[in-house]
């Protein structure tokens, strides 16, 4: 990889909804800069984005209510631009500059 | 007209599932004039939900405002199943119901609300909880089910019979600030068909519930009226357009008009409301979500989910979302009941000590015991992480500063399952000092204390 695409980041948005914005800083929308690559130079994928997500953003200590085993948890959806991301490969889709990742807890109230 | 003689009998009407011809009677015109003359709607629309028998499981906050426009818009027969009763904490919400109906059953008082909005339905009231001996018989008696229940497990039940006896199923969950809708099994399609594209169900959208350690109830983490509200509405507005257009009709594949083919983008409504900022572009959204799943549990091609299997307890739904039991992890020199530590306060037997309360902060503002100090409980979390990583002493935790090491430490919360993971907490970081600190856990929390201490006390 040359210097010039590991100093890339990518500008994508990260909202938080169905009460997961709780575990950052209560705040629904986050503008966020993505590395483009990982550290072993792969494109950014939702895998890196989760794991990046837990390192920089989170503010609350119960990583686990966001993800289990390296996986994002049970009861959470992930949307790439408001579809499905089973739609778009889920942990492997390659993020792209100006994407919007939703991730939303189902909810079981009523 | 010459036709009263329908008037009230739904039975006629049933003889004639595709009676979509009669003429209607003039209380019939008058009443639902404004909605017939919406384009899409029309004569035969309003007949086919005259026809039609919907079931709606849960009477509360999103069952009586979905009831409401079920019942207005003239659904011929509208089940109602639940086995709660009404009570005062429910009404800013459940607007179905009313203070004079406080302990009457909620099915009944609901459908009484419903019977002076309009007469000419047919009200069946199911007092008592779905389960899995009784869900099959109850759903198959009707054409779509409304799903406006409150806890996973039976959620993951109704849509599992919903794809067994081939119901469509309209979903929907609030808490707090936020809601979601789902359209599912529509239209509905026969377990294990996977070739070609069909509606999910519940299990595609949500395969795995969210462990019981993230999840909330409404009477935990509080709900507003209004949301829950918007979604029973949205929850009505959906099923009053599967039924006006025979969406919920299971078509035989043989006949050439195949599920595919009116199937539509699978899509999840979700709403999040915020009390400090105004209406946002970001307020509701529309998520595109997949289709039928192959390997689906339920619906899927190699599905082993059965009605007699369901009967006889498999799968385990309970099981299957591990609802959390109040299992004691704490020996019982660390616990105490809230009438002893009371008694023993009384009597002047207690030592000098911190009262930890690690409710929420508005819960705390309504009251709390006498001497006690709020941490709510994600905050110390935060700090209990803090102390990990070195950045804080472990004193820090502790909102008083307290040079006496060896004073106890007793700790309450709501109903008493953070506080027993507190005093876990407290003892990880040293607090104990060895052992020769109590860290105690008050049995219960402030719902104990309410029942065995002091009735008067606002607990909410
Ligand atoms: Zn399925």
């Amino acid at each position: 990889m040359s210097a010039a695409t590991e100093a890339a980041a990518i500008p994508i948005t990260v909202d938080f909804s169905g009460g997961l914005e709780m575990l950052f800083d209560n705040q629904r929308r986050h503008s966020v800069s993505l590395p483009a690559v990982d550290a072993s130079g792969k494109p950014a994928t939702i895998a890196f984005l989760i794991d990046h997500l837990c390192r920089t953003l989170m503010k609350d200590p119960r990583a686990e209510l966001f993800v289990l085993d390296n996986h994002i948890r049970p009861g959470i959806l992930v949307l790439i631009n408001d579809a499905d991301w089973e739609l778009e490969g889920e942990e492997a889709y390659e993020i792209q500059p100006r994407d919007n990742i939703l991730f939303v807890s189902t909810l079981h109230g009523g | 007209m010459g036709e009263a003689s329908i008037n009230g009998e739904p039975a006629a009407a049933k003889a004639a599932p595709n009676g979509c011809s009669r003429r209607l009677t003039d209380d019939e015109f008058d009443r639902y004039s404004r909605q017939m003359i919406v384009p899409g709607m029309g004569k035969e629309g309003q007949l086919r939900l005259i026809n039609s028998r919907v079931l709606i499981i849960g009477a509360g906050g999103l069952g009586c405002p979905a009831a409401q426009y079920i019942a207005g818009a003239g659904v011929g027969t509208i089940g109602i199943i639940d086995g709660d009763v009404v009570e005062t904490s429910n009404l800013h919400r459940q607007v179905g119901h009313a203070t004079a109906r406080i302990g009457m059953k909620k099915v009944d008082s609901l459908i009484t609300h419903l019977r002076g909005l309009n007469p000419l339905p047919t009200y069946v009231s199911h007092p008592f909880h779905i389960n899995p001996q009784n869900a099959a018989e109850v759903i198959s008696q009707y054409d779509l089910v409304m799903d406006c229940t409150d806890n996973p497990v039976t959620r993951y039940l109704i849509s599992d019979i919903c794809v067994l006896v081939c119901k469509p199923l309209v979903s929907a969950a609030a808490i707090q600030k936020s809601g979601q809708l789902t359209v599912l099994n529509c239209p509905p399609t026969p377990q294990g068909l996977v070739d070609g594209k069909y509606a999910p169900c519940y299990r595609c959208c949500f395969r795995k519930p969210p462990p019981p350690s993230s999840m909330v109830s409404c009477g935990e983490a509080g709900i507003m009226g209004s949301v829950v509200g918007l979604m029973g509405v949205a929850q009505a507005g959906e099923a009053i357009k599967i039924l006006a257009s025979a969406l919920h009709i299971p078509s035989p594949p043989a006949a050439g008009d195949t599920p595919e083919r009116n199937l539509q983008q699978p899509t999840l409504l979700i709403y999040t409301y915020d009390l400090e900022s105004a209406v946002g572009p970001y307020s509701f959204r529309a998520l595109k979500m997949g289709g039928r799943k192959r390997n689906c549990f339920a619906c899927g091609e190699n599905s082993t989910l059965t009605l007699a299997g369901i009967r006889a307890g498999e799968p385990d739904y309970v099981q299957f979302c591990s609802v959390p039991t109040s299992s004691v992890s704490l020996p019982p020199e660390e616990r105490i009941t809230a009438a002893a530590y009371h008694a023993a306060k009384q009597k002047g037997e207690l030592p000098e000590h911190i009262l930890l309360d690690t409710r929420e902060k508005e819960h705390f503002s309504f009251g709390s015991i006498e001497g006690a100090v709020n941490v709510p409980f994600g905050k110390l979390l935060m700090k209990a992480a803090a102390i990990k990583r070195d950045v804080s002493p472990a004193s820090e935790i502790l909102p008083l500063e307290s040079e006496k090491t060896d004073v106890p430490i007793f700790v309450v919360c709501r109903r008493g399952l953070d506080s027993q993971e507190t005093v876990e907490k407290l003892k990880e970081l040293g607090l104990d000092n060895g052992g020769k600190r109590r860290i105690v856990d008050i049995m219960g929390g402030m719902k104990a204390w309410k029942e065995e201490v002091d009735p008067t006390f606002p607990f909410i």
